[in-house]
């Protein structure tokens, strides 16, 4: 078999006869090609005669050939003409590039399309939470619709599987404060003053606003794909064919074990991060445990705490929501469940950290400093 | 050279866990036929061809394609068996981050890198006219076609290389009849063609009397028949007499028969 390919030009009649042997395969294409190029013949004649082997990109090659420069083919067996049909029937045009755009256009419509996408989502979750308040009046009118066992179930996965982590964050936060506080406050001979630091920030801020950016990552994200896969399968219109609501039996529970479990966890947190800033000042700082509670029950007042315990559950709402809705939002693949996902987390956090500003300016006003 | 064997499976033996999918699969594919593979669901059809195809390692057994053993081969050696054939995936397994056409060129830049782009173009076109694509489809991505179409580009990407060896897994699934039937007559043409071996993993009993020279029965942990329609229809195997003498298997050869009379 001769493996290298080419084509003889001779001249018969007065006409170009291209002479092709070997194979007549993608392999050789390229040098073919090119070599095509150079042949300027008009109406030459194609003799595949003595030619071996080929595929469909040779007969491309030759019925190129008979299109552009009216080339007669002659010497082709059986199979081989019965593979140039098959490639003639296939030359139909075909847009192999997505049409160009300018890239200045391009931005500027991305922009106008991020914007009327965030308008939409604003507008979506806030029809999402009258959708929410009308399932929640549903289930007290019905209590029988509530569904108690994945109520539970939630709370398990959303409070009690994340205890470990956002423990060991809060106290490893909480050391990081104590630590980088006394660093600070030694300059002013005022280390005694980390008490207050610990204590305050960890309790009004730091420990429900940590919890909630885990419960954020850890369930936002959970709920998104959650129902983003169901809705994907079709279980959710299965959901609704039969009847249930997916808002009673889906985003209620979820919502509801988040909003009740959020301020369990954010004081949880508070706690572990007294608890590591406190080893960390009777280990560095020589200030006895004893002393420390007593200093922190002096200087920590209870408007933080029930600020803390105001803003968990609003918290917990705004990112179980964020979840819920961006999994019903679900439509096409599965490369959306993980888009969704994604801008779960996202929007849980941000408006978490919106809102708690607006919490701050709002409980100064009020005097609860 | 006719009836040089693509295929070879020997005493293949296949187990999740507990659970032994094959034990003592003996299979031969000769080159140039259609080779169908039925059998219930369940019983390891597309195992059986992820374990030719090197995406399972099986617990024993011997599988060689062109005359090459494929198991324990390193990536490099097992390339070269691979530029000789196209697999098509049940749900077309196309890249979603690329167009059909851009799919249908990775096989081709990654055995044949160099080539021009026009040309390259220019074979992603015909190629997906080819396969049955309508003109617009190429320079769309996999998220917008439908199922058909979806399987559709697929093949035309298992057909990038011009491969000797063809694997399908349920081709026919999911398309309309006529889109079934489009396809069916789009295997025999570059069969003949070609040259084509094709291995089809199938559950549409038109498609096999349709094109199939001999279809395998899976069964039992093993392949438990081999031959033609007619010769499987003699024998006296419970599951294959159910499978082709029940109503959709009469139906379908009732059709096939009509095709061949008129």
């Amino acid at each position: 078999m001769s493996a290298t390919t080419g084509f003889t030009v001779t001249a018969k009649d007065g006409r170009c006869v291209l002479q092709f042997s070997g194979s007549l395969t993608l392999l050789r294409v390229r040098k073919l090609s090119e070599q095509l190029e150079e042949v300027e013949a008009d109406k030459p004649v194609v003799d595949l005669s003595g030619v071996e082997r080929m595929d469909t990109v040779g007969a491309w090659l030759v019925h190129k050939l008979e299109r552009d420069r009216s080339a007669t083919i002659v010497g082709a067996t059986e199979e081989q003409q019965l593979l140039l049909d098959h490639v003639a029937r296939a030359d139909m045009p075909v847009k192999v590039k997505r049409d160009y755009e300018s890239p200045l256009l391009r931005v500027i419509g991305e922009a106008g399309e991020a914007v009327i996408a965030t308008g939409r989502t604003l507008y979506g979750l806030l029809g999402f939470f009258g959708a929410l308040i009308i399932s929640v009046i549903n289930i007290v009118r019905h209590p029988r619709r509530f569904r108690f066992n994945a109520v539970a179930q939630q709370f398990e996965h959303v409070g009690v599987r994340a205890l470990a982590i956002i423990g060991l964050m809060s106290f490893l936060v909480g050391i990081v404060i104590a630590q980088q506080g006394a660093v600070q406050l030694r300059q002013f001979g005022a280390e005694i003053y980390t008490i207050n630091l610990i204590g305050r920030s960890s309790i009004k801020e730091l420990g429900v606003l940590m919890t909630a950016i885990m419960v954020a990552g850890r369930s936002g994200s959970a709920f998104a794909a959650q129902i983003g896969s169901m809705k994907l399968s079709e279980e959710v219109d299965a959901m609704r064919t039969i009847g249930v609501s997916p808002m009673e039996a889906l985003v209620f529970p979820r919502v509801l074990a988040t909003v009740l479990t959020m301020p369990l966890l954010g004081f949880y947190a508070a706690m572990l991060a007294m608890v590591g800033g406190g080893i960390f000042c009777w280990i560095s700082l020589d200030i006895p445990p004893i002393t420390f509670v007593q200093r922190i029950r002096e200087v920590v007042p209870m408007t933080d705490l029930w600020q803390t315990l105001i803003k968990a559950p609003v918290f917990g709402l705004i990112i179980a929501m964020a979840g819920c809705f961006q999994g019903l939002q679900v439509e096409g693949n599965a490369e959306e469940v993980g888009r969704r996902t994604t801008t779960a987390v996202v929007q849980g956090i941000f408006l978490v950290i919106v809102l708690d500003a607006f919490f701050a300016v709002f409980f100064t006003e009020i005097g609860w400093l | 050279m006719k009836s040089e064997r693509v295929i070879c499976v020997e005493g293949l033996r296949n187990s999740f866990g507990e659970q032994v999918v094959h034990d003592g699969v003996d299979l031969e594919v000769k080159r140039g036929e259609i080779f169908g593979v039925v059998g219930g669901s369940g019983t390891g059809k597309s195992v059986l061809m992820r374990s030719i195809i090197g995406l399972q390692t099986p617990d024993a057994g011997e599988v060689e394609v062109f005359g090459e053993p494929m198991i324990g081969r390193d990536e490099e050696e097992a390339k070269h068996v691979r530029r000789r054939w196209g697999v098509l995936f049940q749900g077309g397994a196309l890249f979603s981050t690329l167009t059909v056409a851009e799919n249908i060129q990775v096989p081709i830049k990654e055995f044949y890198p160099g080539l021009d782009q026009d040309l390259l173009d220019e074979i992603a076109a015909y190629k997906t006219a080819m396969s049955g694509l309508p003109g617009e489809a190429g320079a769309k991505y996999p998220s917008e076609l439908s199922g058909g179409m979806r399987k559709r580009a697929g093949i035309a990407r298992a057909l990038a290389l011009d491969p000797e060896l063809l694997f399908l897994d349920e081709p026919t699934a999911g398309l309309d009849p006529i889109g079934a039937a489009a396809f069916d007559q789009l295997i025999l043409e570059l069969r003949d063609a070609l040259g084509l071996t094709v291995f089809l993993i199938t559950h549409d009993l038109d498609t096999l009397y349709a094109i199939c020279d001999r279809v395998a029965v899976l069964a039992d942990k093993k392949v438990v028949a081999v031959g033609t329609i007619p010769e499987l229809l003699a024998l006296d195997h419970e599951w294959i007499q159910q499978y082709f003498r029940g109503p959709r298997g009469r139906a379908a050869a009732q059709r096939a028969t009509e095709e061949v009379d008129g």
